[in-house]
């Protein structure tokens, strides 16, 4: 006797519309995917001014001083304070006249602590100006409310 | 005639597991990473240091003055500006700025404006101080922001 082989029938989901899904799931992650973020560090969190808003166009020479909140100022990646902060600002200032400019040129960036004590700042600012730089920016956090 | 075993159209389907396992873990990555981006903006100070045989200083231009005093943990407890006590109202040091200051038409920029020297005692919060240069520099009008003064600086730090 011949038995017919009976072909089992296999439940395949249609994944079609899921994938569609996924893949705009990723495409809008990717879109508002900010790797400028680097520019910011854990250890600060910035005060709030109804008045800023984001820069049209980028600072020329921009040098960022992270300044946490017990006055310890991070310049790429080193820690300093506003007494030795000189040393990271002159090898800043070598990198800048290499290139042709003065200091005067730069803009030096306070990302300061919402706590932190305004005579740091003040004194970051302070050695800075010894250091020849006159263009600052104070980062504060754009608030909407 | 008839064909008792005619094979069955093969039906070949590609195998999207693979597939679907990178692009989940694509989708994770970009979950994981994704972080909500506060805009942020700049209070622009151009501060040169200043040379100490300042013989040419003109009375007419001499910067406003903005005392800000504080208690020990660093709380703002009085704001002064020139010589009028204003308490530790924000809202009342911009009147009062507007009142020094904000006669003129917007636009009109013949000079570069009033400047304000800030001088705060040390340990006062930095949030205070950024809270002052925003009730001084301008009122925000809608979508409009009327210019008060531009030109900032800070007074030598008092350490205590």
């Amino acid at each position: 006797m011949r038995v017919k082989s009976k072909k089992v029938d296999l439940a395949e989901g249609d994944l079609t519309p899921m994938i569609d899904m996924v893949f705009q799931l990723i495409a809008f992650f990717m879109v508002l995917i900010n790797f400028a973020q680097t520019e910011a560090n854990d250890r600060v969190v910035l005060p709030n001014s109804k008045l800023v808003k984001p820069p049209d166009e980028k600072l020329d020479f921009p040098i960022i001083l992270h300044v946490a909140q017990d006055g310890e100022v991070i310049l790429g990646g080193d820690s300093y304070t506003a007494q030795t902060l000189r040393i990271g600002l002159n090898q800043e200032l070598a990198v800048i006249r290499a290139e042709g400019k003065s200091p005067a040129d730069a803009n030096i960036i306070i990302r300061a602590h919402k706590d932190t004590a305004a005579g740091d700042v003040q004194e970051i600012i302070r050695s800075a100006q010894e250091q020849k730089f006159e263009k600052f920016a104070l980062r504060v956090k754009e608030d909407r409310s | 005639m008839k064909f008792r075993n005619r094979e069955e159209a093969v039906k070949h389907e590609v195998n999207m597991t693979s597939m679907i396992d990178i692009v989940f873990l694509l989708l994770v990555f970009f979950v994981m990473t994704f972080k909500i981006v506060e805009l942020e903006g700049d209070f622009s100070v151009k501060m040169p240091l200043a040379s100490d045989s300042s013989g040419m200083v003109d009375d007419t231009e001499l910067p406003l003055k903005l005392r800000l005093q504080a208690d020990e943990q660093g709380r703002l407890t009085s704001i002064q500006l020139n010589d009028v006590q204003l308490g530790v109202d924000f809202v009342a040091l911009q009147n009062q700025v507007i009142a020094l200051v904000g006669g003129k038409p917007p636009g009109e920029a013949s000079d570069d404006g009033p400047e304000i020297e800030i001088d705060t005692d040390f340990n006062l919060r930095y949030e205070y101080v950024i809270d002052a240069i925003t009730s001084v520099s301008g009122i925000k009008q809608g979508d409009q922001t009327l210019k008060l003064i531009e030109k900032i600086k800070f007074a030598k730090p008092r350490r205590s």
